[in-house]
């Protein structure tokens, strides 16, 4: 089994969000990049099927050099190799392309994506992957088994869950739960010195058009200041006179 | 040329979204001097859209939709398109439109905007504002191609009355089978769920142990709230996985947020921040919820939930 990992390269959760270039341009400055959570929660559960069912486990990140300490990261965690493919993220639409290109040519069976990225929680990449691939697709998967070309999948949907039996070849966008959170892997020495040493191919893009442009940015308003109330008979006064919420 | 909106249904009636991304529709085909189409599917009663504007519904009740193949749902919707001629395909950002809607844009191969929380800033060239960074920002997103596709974030729009004499037309357009099965479901019924809530009752690790639930959970039945936690709280097994709402979780769009001993992490208030009033009972005075709030009681939970519970009932009681 030929299994895909995709690999975001986000702001580090804690970051501060600012812009520059009159709102139009993140502003990378000081801010620490990682792997998207839920990615990271993929790459978990794929090392589950290197170590325990023979699995090969490639990771793979559009994106120009800066995203390499990012796949570096990945490979320390326990990927096998690691693909970078040489062009600036501009939209879903085209790095779905660019990645549909790198699955086909490495013949993978199963590709994990997230169910969206935290930078622009656009949650489009892998649908519109699977869509250019004719590959099977479920999303907001918190749950993932395959055996003998047949995955069977949790799914979280409102209020519960539901499980689902799909054939290979197939895409996912899977989130928190596909592993539990102790499973997560902190990179070793000896995983980071590995690293070092593990292909890290950089493969240069395929013709894919944007779809979608980002024009600027805009940051909400502040919020008003709090009120502090002494008494819950103040606060329900409130959110019934003022408020109107209950 | 039309636009076209999804209502998503649930049993046969209209999901509280399906209205919402209706009144954005009507907005946006009056916007673009259009026509308003909705395709939906397996409905009974359609006068619940029309009240917001739906003039001609395509009903669906080909047995080829009961499947759990999003895809064959996104080509349903494609078929609509491509027969309505629509410069624009509306869905909203439950579970299930988050599932469908980028298969649909692909399909199309139209652009898709996701988490929109406006109309158009302009339609030539087409921006829409989204929310961008785990609702730290907003992106100003321009659509290039001809057909749009955009995903409506949950309680963002608001609704919009437009009464109008509405037609629904059996709509079943061929569809392929699935190739994804369905073997088993669990759905609580009966409870209130993050993403349908108007009221949304979330608690922390502050709570000391999953033992202290209790009050949460009374206090969420008096109001006819949702249950929610912070994500240490589902790690730690003291509530299920489903509750956790952050940056890593549920997204909570609700009209009122209770943060009960929760700090107030900019991974959790990244999932809270659409929500429109929050309350935040904290001992700690420091504590970074406050910052986000509007409403605040410094104050041990254990003393104050109890009475809040009691003092409801009684608001409940006189105020139906
Ligand atoms: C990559 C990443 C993703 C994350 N994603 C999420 C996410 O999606 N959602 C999320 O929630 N977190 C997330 N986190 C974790 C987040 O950083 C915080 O650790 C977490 O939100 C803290 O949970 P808490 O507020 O319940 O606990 P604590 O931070 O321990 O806060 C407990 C609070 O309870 C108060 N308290 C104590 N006793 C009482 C009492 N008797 N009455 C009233 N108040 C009391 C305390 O003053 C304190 O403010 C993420 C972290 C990382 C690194
Ligand atoms: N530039 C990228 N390179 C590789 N994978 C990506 C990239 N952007 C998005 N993805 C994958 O697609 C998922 C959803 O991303 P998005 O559609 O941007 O919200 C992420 O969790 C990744 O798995």
């Amino acid at each position: 089994m030929k299994i895909l990992v995709c690999i975001n390269s986000v702001p580090d959760t804690t970051s501060k969000i600012n812009f520059t270039d009159d709102n139009t341009k993140f502003d990378t400055s000081g801010v620490q990049f990682v792997i998207n959570p839920h990615d990271e929660y993929s790459l978990t559960r794929a090392m589950w099927f290197k170590e325990k069912q023979g699995a090969s486990l490639t990771v793979v990140g559009v994106g120009n050099q800066s995203i390499e300490p990012t796949l570096r990261k990945a490979l320390a965690i326990g990927a096998d190799n690691a693909i970078r493919v040489n062009t600036e993220a501009t939209d879903g639409f085209s790095v779905a392309q660019q990645l549909a290109e790198v699955v086909k040519t490495g013949e993978y069976d199963v590709v994990i994506a997230g169910r969206e990225s935290i930078d622009y929680n656009g949650g489009m990449v892998p649908g519109i992957l699977a869509t250019l691939l004719d590959y099977s697709f479920v999303n907001a998967v918190n749950g993932l088994e395959i055996n003998d070309n047949k995955a069977t999948i949790t799914r979280e949907i409102d209020g519960g869950k539901e499980i689902l039996e799909a054939d290979l070849p197939l895409v996912v966008g899977s989130q928190k739960g596909i592993v539990q959170e102790n499973d997560l892997r902190i990179p070793n020495m000896r995983g980071i010195m590995m690293a070092r040493k593990k292909p890290l191919t950089v493969v240069e893009p395929i013709v894919a058009e944007a779809a979608t442009l980002s024009q600027s940015f805009e940051k909400p308003e502040a919020n008003a200041a709090c009120k502090i109330v002494e008494t819950v008979d103040e606060l329900i006064d409130l959110l019934h006179n003022e408020a109107k919420v209950i | 040329m039309s636009v076209l909106v999804f209502a998503e249904s649930s049993e046969g009636k209209f999901k509280k979204v399906a209205l919402e991304v209706t009144s954005y529709g009507k907005k946006l085909a009056d916007q673009l001097q259009t026509n308003l189409v909705v395709v939906t599917a397996f409905v009974d009663d359609i006068s619940p859209l029309s009240k917001y504007g739906a003039e001609k519904i395509l009903n669906g009740k080909s047995d080829g939709l009961k499947t759990s193949d999003a895809s064959i749902w996104a080509d349903f919707i494609v078929a609509a398109a491509k027969q309505e001629e629509a410069t624009a395909v509306i869905i909203d950002s439950s579970a299930n439109g988050a599932f469908v809607g980028p298969l649909v844009a692909a399909k199309l191969q139209a652009g898709f905007a996701s988490n929109v929380v406006a109309l158009p800033n302009s339609t030539s060239p087409f921006v829409v504002k989204r929310k961008a960074f785990s609702n730290k920002a907003f992106n100003n997103t321009e659509i290039k191609t001809n057909v749009k596709v955009l995903g409506i974030a949950k309680n963002s729009f608001g609704l919009f009355e437009n009464p109008t004499q509405g037609t629904s037309v059996d709509f079943s357009p061929s569809l392929n089978a699935g190739k994804i099965k369905r073997t088993a479901i669990e759905q609580a019924t009966g409870t209130v769920t993050i993403a349908d809530a108007d009221i949304i009752v979330s608690a922390g690790r502050g709570l000391k142990s999953g033992d202290n639930w209790g009050m949460i959970e009374e206090l969420a039945e008096v109001l006819g709230a949702a249950t929610a936690c912070s994500k240490p709280v589902s790690d730690l097994g003291w509530r299920p996985h489903s509750e956790h709402v952050g940056q890593t979780g549920k997204q909570a769009a609700s009209n009122l947020y209770f943060a009960i001993g929760i700090s107030g992490a900019i991974q959790h208030l990244a999932g809270v921040n659409s929500s429109k009033v929050k309350v935040v009972i904290n001992t700690d005075a420091e504590a970074p919820f406050f910052k986000s709030a509007e409403y605040g009681i410094i104050g041990d939970a254990f003393e104050i939930v109890p009475k809040l519970v009691d003092k409801l009932k009684v608001f409940k009681a006189e105020n139906g």
